[in-house]
């Protein structure tokens, strides 16, 4: 491994940590799940996207977004509307007063194609629109809000804000966004049949890669002096400034890559689970995200993975037996984190981990013994690099 | 940035000292609700000097250096550095100019090993992809060495800075705002909090740094204003009250009157 390939794997620990993952995401949950639950996963995965750049803008930028699921909704509406388009071709809407446009619209009194879809005829134009519309969107928020030095709380309550116009807009506008049902329906892309199993297991593969991608991405940007300027902006942000940098293109720039991770998840959630409705841009999904953040712990891009796995598993056990319990449950177990576990579970293994290093240590005749074949009920607890580690 | 440095030390190099002043404050006013903590103050720091400003508290010290380097809006007046106009400047603008500040507390970032901190300041990948393709190349490595030498702290380059003592955590403010080369280097107190040793260190460290640059100090300790000032100026409600050598602002009874005491 040479030094540059070290530095962005934060090491032999970190290759070890990024190769579990890897081998959890690719070969262990294949392998021993069946097609519906491994497609529940894969859902579960298109919101680590969006944990893992939180990580990034919350862990290490400091900026608490509390309004992600705007970008992981805007990613899903481009790749729903190009896949609603796909479906509503002429034959199959042959009964509808226009043919040829999507259902709700005609439902709508709408009889052509508004000027807003028609570029998501182009499959092109579909796949840059999924990054580089949340992308834009999160450069106008970050120049408007950093800028003017608007921080901290001020800047989570804006980013709420955000979350809850989007989501008002999207459910008033029902002719143009299928309102308050989303945007349902969803059969092919390309015309290759998205719901089917086998679909769905490569859908699922191509989900884990770019997860997988996007955490070398953050990995690279975390190793570089961008990272480390970060984490200085967060002790002492007047000393980055006087230090002659422009503190707010840096926190313009995190928060646009957090945005585009986000809006990548949101295109594979709409592929894999095939819709996308409001339910996932407003206030509630974007704290539910901040919580898998916060649990796998923000300071780690690998952590995240496993807390939005480990939060989802618990959200879909709980909901499924005791479905009134499930929001106390989530709002006790975010309590419990900021209380106890500041680092999340990132954090608690990486204590445990280094206590147990020294324990091997002393004793030389231990072996380490990793168990991944219970990974598939419960994520495998993982050491996991931790800031200081990472920029090392 | 770099030419401005360039054609300064070419002056200083050519022996003659230019006129102008490296730093020409004048007609400055800034007003926070009517209260004018700088009132129509004019001040002017020649290339190569160490200026100590002193005074009271609330005489306006710190909020002379936040004017210039952009952490306040001035109210009215100008700031000339350089021949440039500074008040209209943005902060990260006005320390690329050559402009370097030292807060009042040690301002380091703590997550950081001694040698990230300094290597920080190295001016160079100052921007979003410049920074994320900056490599730590020999000349930074060489540089951030020599300046920890200059700062005492060469045997702690991988030591986290929060675990440094507090006088070694104001060296290490100072060798950063080195790291970037200022024209003008502005300290707040810089040995606030210091022991006595340390604060000879210090005054022999400023001595050594003040060589080719111009030094503005806020200082209280007058026996540390001794020993390095070569010109002080006393600021009382926003205005200067006096200006001169340490010796005649300390027999001039109207500063004895309102901060030297007895």
């Amino acid at each position: 491994m040479n030094a540059a390939m070290q530095k962005l794997l934060g090491g032999r620990a970190g290759a070890i940590n990024l190769a579990l993952l890897a081998g959890l995401l690719l070969v262990v949950f294949p392998l021993l799940l069946e097609p519906f639950r491994l497609n529940l996963m894969g859902k579960y995965l298109s919101y680590a996207f969006v944990a893992v750049g939180l990580v990034l803008c919350w862990g290490y930028g400091g900026i608490l977004s509390l309004g992600q699921g705007v970008f992981f909704g805007i990613g899903g509406y481009c790749m729903a509307m190009f896949l609603k388009l796909e479906a509503s071709d002429p034959v199959s809407t042959k009964i509808q007063t226009t043919p040829g446009i999507p259902d709700f619209m005609d439902w709508n009194q709408i009889t052509s194609l508004p000027l807003l879809w028609q570029p998501f005829q182009s499959f092109a134009f579909t796949l840059a629109a999924v990054i580089l519309a949340p992308t834009l969107f999160a450069l106008l928020i970050g120049n408007a809000m950093f800028k003017r030095r608007v921080g901290d709380v001020y800047f989570s309550i804006v980013t709420q804000a955000i979350a809850a116009i989007l989501t008002i807009l999207i459910i008033g506008q029902q002719g143009l966004t299928g309102g308050v049902n989303g945007i349902t329906d969803l059969k092919t892309l390309l015309g290759w049949d998205i719901r089917s199993d086998s679909a769905r297991m490569i859908l699922y593969f191509v989900n884990a890669g770019l997860l997988l991608g996007c955490i070398l991405f953050g990995k690279y940007i975390l190793s570089s002096k961008l990272g480390r300027l970060l984490m200085a902006m967060r002790d002492k942000e007047e000393r980055v400034r006087f230090s002659g940098y422009d503190v707010a293109s840096f926190k313009i720039f995190v928060f646009c890559v957090a945005a585009a991770f986000s809006a990548i998840g949101g295109a594979m959630f709409t592929l894999q689970v095939g819709f996308m409705s409001p339910s996932f841009v407003g206030i509630v999904p974007s704290i539910e995200m901040v919580i898998f953040a916060a649990v796998g712990g923000r300071m780690s891009l690998l952590g995240a993975v496993y807390g939005t796995l480990l939060v989802n598993l618990g959200k879909t056990y709980f909901s499924e037996t005791f479905p009134e319990l499930w929001l106390f449950l989530m709002g006790g177990l975010f309590i419990a984190v900021v209380m106890y576990f500041p680092n999340g579970l990132a954090g608690v293994v990486d204590t445990q981990g280094r206590r147990l290093l020294q324990a091997i240590k002393r004793r030389r005749e231990v072996k380490p013994k990793p168990a991944p074949a219970a990974a598939a009920v419960r994520p495998e607890p993982h050491r996991t690099v931790t800031g200081l580690e990472a920029t090392k | 940035m770099s030419d401005v440095i360039s054609s300064s030390n070419s002056r200083a190099i050519g022996g003659i000292t230019s006129n102008r002043p490296v730093l020409a404050i004048e007609g400055l006013t800034v007003s926070f609700d009517g209260f004018k903590a700088v009132d129509n103050l004019n001040l002017y720091v020649d290339r190569n000097e160490v200026r100590v400003v002193i005074g009271p508290n609330g005489a306006g010290k710190t909020t002379v250096l936040d004017l210039i380097c952009g952490k306040t809006a001035a109210t009215s007046g100008s700031i000339r550095f350089n021949e440039i106009e500074l008040t209209k400047m943005r902060e990260h603008e006005i320390v690329r100019a050559g402009v370097g500040r030292k807060f009042q507390t040690p301002s380091i970032y703590e997550s950081l090993s001694v040698f990230e901190n300094l290597e920080m300041s190295f001016p160079r990948g100052r921007m979003v992809l410049g920074a994320l393709t900056f490599k730590r190349s020999p000349d930074v490595v060489e540089r951030v060495e020599k300046v920890a030498q200059e700062i005492f702290l060469a045997d702690l380059l991988h030591q986290q800075a929060d675990l440094l003592s507090h006088g070694q955590k104001q060296w290490l403010e100072i060798g950063m705002l080195l790291m970037q080369e200022p024209e003008l280097l502005m300290l707040d107190e810089p040995v606030a909090g210091m022991s006595v040793s340390e604060r000879e260190k210090t005054a022999e460290l400023l001595g050594r740094i003040s060589q080719g640059r111009s030094v503005v100090v806020i200082e209280h300790d007058m026996e540390f204003v001794k020993s390095i000032a070569h010109k002080v100026t006393v600021l009382h409600q926003g205005k200067i009250l006096a200006e001169g050598s340490m010796e005649s602002v300390q027999s001039n009874p109207k500063v004895i009157e309102v901060y030297l005491g007895h």
